[in-house]
């Protein structure tokens, strides 16, 4: 109400220089497709990758690593000369739907369009209209820093061939309106599959691995989104996973590192009966066990994990793991913990975390960071103890790993 | 040279406990606030994390959060026959430096005032007749009553998570709690901390001896809670590091766990920190404030205009910029006239260690965990042929057992250094608690506050000069609480006590407690207060002046409940009131 009354007042004041500011493109549209583009550019989180650290909003100038180099976000802002104020709706459109810019040339596939290809046509022209509301930022866009023969665009024509169908969404006649809704976010503008998919040696995502857990990079594991029970939703319900892209943590998990982004800048915008949908599609993948390779660990190294999580952990996660109930994180049975690379809590636990700051959660939460206080050996005997304590499983790791991942965070956090 | 910014709805001068509060009301009123502070930016990540806070070394023996007397500091003297001198070394209290302000340290006791503390003068002039109040003592009014504040009280209580055991809710005594509370609308929002055992044993003896023990009301937090900021806080721990430590488990309440992460995001909040804010900034007719005056890390010197300047800093620190901007008259002692400066208070306080048979295991301790009992506080008793006024709360506490500053010491009779002295302390330390006393301390016409003659700071202007003794009527009240708790020791079955009273003039040095008072006293008469019921500024009226600056006395309670209560009743005067008809709240 707060909130609505300010932005109220502002109109009052400024309603006039408001309409004079917004750019000729935007005239003749109506406000409901604006505020409907604004609600879709949340829905699939335009803001964590189009936006620099300090940066200007979606300005563009986040520095993307992948495997291949280094790729960075663009200007986005209706900018005539370095955003994309001079592009047409159609332009804008085969951007999403093709993977095409407008001057012909292809974009890397770090733009998700082998999910926006899903999006109507219908969504893309209300995105545009919202970001032609946008103020226009004058910031030139940074030359990518990939390896040859990567650098050439015309690479990604072969990629495309390879791995990238064009088409918009189907739904699937047998499923509810509610389940296609789901799907369409999830699979198209949601992208959740970019990060929670695994990908194979060209970056590509596996489609017979769809939404089963991926490497999102930079030591953090995007688990499954499907039905396992250890590593994935098999034991969230749908209001949980509602709570969760709501707030930010439900009392199973607590969202971290990039997802705390995503929660951040995007789902804790989307409506209920779209969070309800999502849920619907999730717990619609059929529950499974995950096969693990349970994890051998030496007694003494497991014993010696416990005395560090006493030491260290227990007065926020608690003895049995459980955390605090919409306080602190639980591990026990977490999925995150479980993930199939141990990567998220070794980075967490060297780096520390933060919950998502969200309208309804706002505390943000911080977990301090444990790389001064441990070493790597006894970080790795920590993860391995909260990976296989409380009826949890999950692979062993070693100081080595550690000591890499250490080196990594260290040198600009991860 | 100056530069002059752009101008704010308000600013306010420093970012602790009261400017969070003003923070977050008026801006969520839509006003574009300011907030300006000394010290850093600091949060419970990282700055209070738990893999290095509890460490006694840093931050209770070099005082690592509290401000840094190489920069500032204030002068000292006991009378004014003497010469003050600048503290190189501050014990009796210790004001913090940076976001949170002494909230962060503190220990998180959260009381309330007695509803006849709040007219303590006309009180006592009406049960003991016109001169039983000295003719050098002060004391007066607050100009608001204990029925008025009670709605302010509650919300600070809910904002902080307070875990306690009402003792009278709406006129109903409630068993287990405070019988001699103030009526209360509602319960606080969580039960009290878990007991330590010398919790247990206190509360048993002072049944014993016919009194009435209650759970002390903690701003540490028995369970998780959400205040109605939506802010989240964790379990407190236990782990005995609150006091002179900051809370690296979101379960001690401060700006940072309760009100912070729902300010710092909106647009029209902003702060700016390494600031010190050197004037208020008065229009020529010295009726108004154009603003204020700060210098930042850098040496280099703004005017900050704005409709409305609140002094949230420190007690001093607000009297020191009151004196140095020249709002109200500064005191005049010897006149007894002129108000700024005026009326400036301490704290008394005593103990009676007692040493058990059992292990206590200090350690396991919470800033708040405590049993108190109140028979013996403010007007709870006939002061009549005692000849003194005030009185204090005698409680155990079990902050914590923390090696170095908070051990209970040696029985009588152990030497004082050499192997006989590590003995005692190691067959003591677990087995030994203390039963402390918490004095109120009147307002004298020699306890006061003003500019000193001498010294200066590092921006020439001159230092704050504090002269203050203890009173035969403190040292009396305090004798008389303090063999009250040594009843109460004895009741105790221990081996042996050791009672510490407190006794001759009072020292800068040791520690007793961060609660200073006055300076800028509240009342009716704008002869005798700087500053009205709203705590408004009189002669500048868009001036306020939050903080326990504005108690006319001390009473025997430790201040923060009450300095959150007013910082509610001050912004919702400025709310509902001021902004719509700025001017003068209390016509005089």
């Amino acid at each position: 109400m707060r909130l609505a009354s300010f932005a109220f007042g502002l109109l009052g004041l400024f309603g006039l220089s408001l309409t004079i500011a917004v750019p000729a493109q935007a005239q003749g549209t109506t406000y409901t497709t604006i505020e409907r583009g604004r609600y879709l550019v949340n829905a699939g989180d335009c803001a964590s990758c189009h936006t620099d650290q300090g940066g200007q909003a979606y300005a563009g100038g986040l520095a993307l690593p992948t495997p291949f180099g280094i790729i960075y976000s663009t200007n986005i802002t209706p900018d005539r000369v370095t955003g994309i104020g001079n592009w047409s709706e159609e332009d804008f459109y085969r951007a999403m739907h093709n993977g095409i810019r407008r001057d012909g040339k292809h974009l890397y596939p770090a733009f998700p369009y082998p999910w926006f290809t899903k999006v109507s046509r219908d969504d893309v022209s209300a995105i545009k209209a919202f970001l032609n509301t946008l103020t226009p930022v004058r910031q030139e866009n940074r030359p990518t820093k990939l390896f040859w023969p990567l650098n050439e665009r015309e690479v990604v024509a072969g990629w495309n061939e390879l791995y990238f169908r064009d088409g918009a969404f189907v739904a699937d006649p047998k499923k509810s309106e509610q389940w296609n809704r789901g799907a369409y976010l999830v699979e198209g503008l949601g992208h959740c599959g970019a990060c929670h998919t695994a990908t194979n040696v060209l970056g590509a995502a596996k489609t017979t691995e769809n939404l089963k857990g991926g490497d999102f990079g930079e030591h953090w594991y995007a688990p499954s989104l499907t039905g396992h029970l250890r590593d994935g939703l098999g034991e969230w319900s749908a209001a949980e996973i509602v709570e969760y892209l709501k707030t930010g943590a439900n009392s199973k998990s607590a969202a971290a590192g990039p997802m705390a982004e995503v929660v951040k800048n995007s789902t804790q915008y989307l409506s209920d009966s779209d969070l309800n949908a999502i849920a619907t599609y999730l717990k619609d993948f059929p529950v499974e066990k995950t096969a693990t390779q349970a994890a051998e660990i030496d007694k003494q190294d497991l014993s010696r994990g416990e005395a560090l999580y006493v030491d260290n952990c227990t007065g926020c996660h608690m003895e049995n793991g459980e955390g605090l109930t919409e306080v602190f994180p639980s591990l026990k049975a977490s999925s995150a913990v479980q993930a199939t690379l141990p990567d998220t809590v070794i980075h967490v636990v060297l780096a520390g975390a933060k919950a998502a700051a969200t309208l309804s959660k706002p505390t943000g939460l911080a977990m301090p960071a444990f790389d001064r206080k441990l070493d790597d050996k006894q970080i790795a005997d920590l993860v391995n103890y909260i990976r296989n304590a409380w009826g949890n499983h999950a692979s062993q790791t070693d100081a080595g790993a550690v000591s890499k991942i250490r080196k990594d965070v260290e040198n600009g956090g991860g | 040279m100056v530069t002059k910014l752009k101008s704010v709805d308000v600013v306010l001068v420093g970012f602790g406990w009261t400017a969070s509060i003003l923070a977050k009301e008026l801006a969520d009123a839509g006003l574009q606030v300011l907030a300006i502070e000394r010290g850093e930016f600091r949060d419970t990540v990282p700055d209070f994390a738990t893999t290095h806070i509890q460490d006694e070394l840093r931050y209770a023996v070099r005082g690592g959060l509290f401000e840094n007397l190489a920069r500032e500091t204030l002068t000292f003297r006991n009378s004014f026959d003497q010469t003050a001198l600048p503290m190189r070394h501050l014990g009796s209290f210790n004001p913090a430096s940076g976001v949170g302000g002494a909230g962060v340290h503190w220990n998180g006791q959260n009381w309330r005032f007695l509803p006849t503390d709040f007219n303590i003068r006309s009180h006592t002039e009406a049960r003991y007749g016109k001169n039983f109040i000295p003719a050098d003592m002060t004391i007066q009014d607050w100009g608001v009553t204990y029925e008025e504040l009670e709605p302010y009280y509650d919300k600070f209580e809910y904002l902080c998570g307070i875990s306690g055991q009402a003792g009278n809710v709406q006129g109903a005594i409630q068993p287990g709690g405070n019988p001699f509370e103030g009526p209360r609308a509602r319960a606080y929002p969580l039960p009290p901390l878990k007991r330590s055992y010398a919790t247990v044993l206190f509360d048993k003896a002072a049944k014993e001896v016919g009194l009435k023990p209650f759970p002390c009301a903690a701003a540490n937090t028995s369970q998780p809670y959400k205040n109605p900021y939506g802010v989240q806080m964790g379990q407190c721990t236990y782990c005995g590091f609150c006091e002179w430590f900051a809370c690296g488990n979101y379960s001690k309440s401060s700006p940072q766990t309760t009100i912070l992460p729902a300010l710092l995001p909106m647009d029209n909040f902003s702060y700016r920190t390494l600031c010190d804010v050197t004037r208020v900034n008065l229009d020529s007719t010295g009726k108004r404030a154009t603003g204020v005056t700060y210098v930042d890390v850098q040496g280099r010197e703004f005017e900050q205009p704005a409709e409305l300047v609140i002094l949230c800093a420190f007690a001093q620190h607000n009297v020191h910029l009151l004196l140095l901007s020249g709002i109200g008259k500064p005191y005049d002692p010897r006149a007894n006239q002129g108000v700024t400066g005026r009326n400036y208070a301490y704290q008394i306080t005593s103990s009676v260690n007692v040493f058990l048979d059992n292990n206590m295991n200090p350690f396991m301790g919470a800033g708040a965990l405590g049993q108190a009992v109140d028979e013996f506080n403010g007007d709870n008793f006939d002061h009549g042929p005692l000849g003194f006024i005030g009185g204090g709360y005698i409680a155990l506490w079990t902050t914590g057992g923390r090696p170095i500053l908070q051990q209970h010491g040696a029985p009588e009779g152990t030497p004082k250094w050499g192997s006989g002295w590590k003995k005692s302390m190691q067959e003591n330390y677990l087995k030994s608690a203390s039963v402390a006393t918490h004095g109120s301390v009147m307002s004298y016409s020699g306890s006061y506050l003003d500019l000193d003659p001498t010294y200066r700071d590092a921006y020439g202007n001159p230092l704050l000069r504090l002269t203050f003794d203890f009173h035969d009527n403190e040292l009396k009240m305090s004798k008389f609480v303090t063999d009250k708790a040594a009843l109460i020791a004895k009741a105790m079955n221990p081996r042996s006590t050791k009672i510490n009273y407190r006794e001759g003039h009072y020292s800068i040095l040791p520690y007793e407690t961060t609660h200073n008072t006055g300076g800028a006293a509240m009342g009716a008469d704008p002869k005798t207060s700087v500053v009205n019921r709203y705590l408004q500024s009189w002669d500048v009226s868009n001036v306020f002046v939050m903080g326990s600056s504005v108690f006319p006395q001390n009473p025997g309670y430790n201040p923060t409940g009450t300095v959150g209560a007013l910082a509610y009743w001050a912004v919702d005067a400025i709310k509902t009131k001021y902004l719509k008809n700025p001017g003068p709240l209390v016509q005089t």
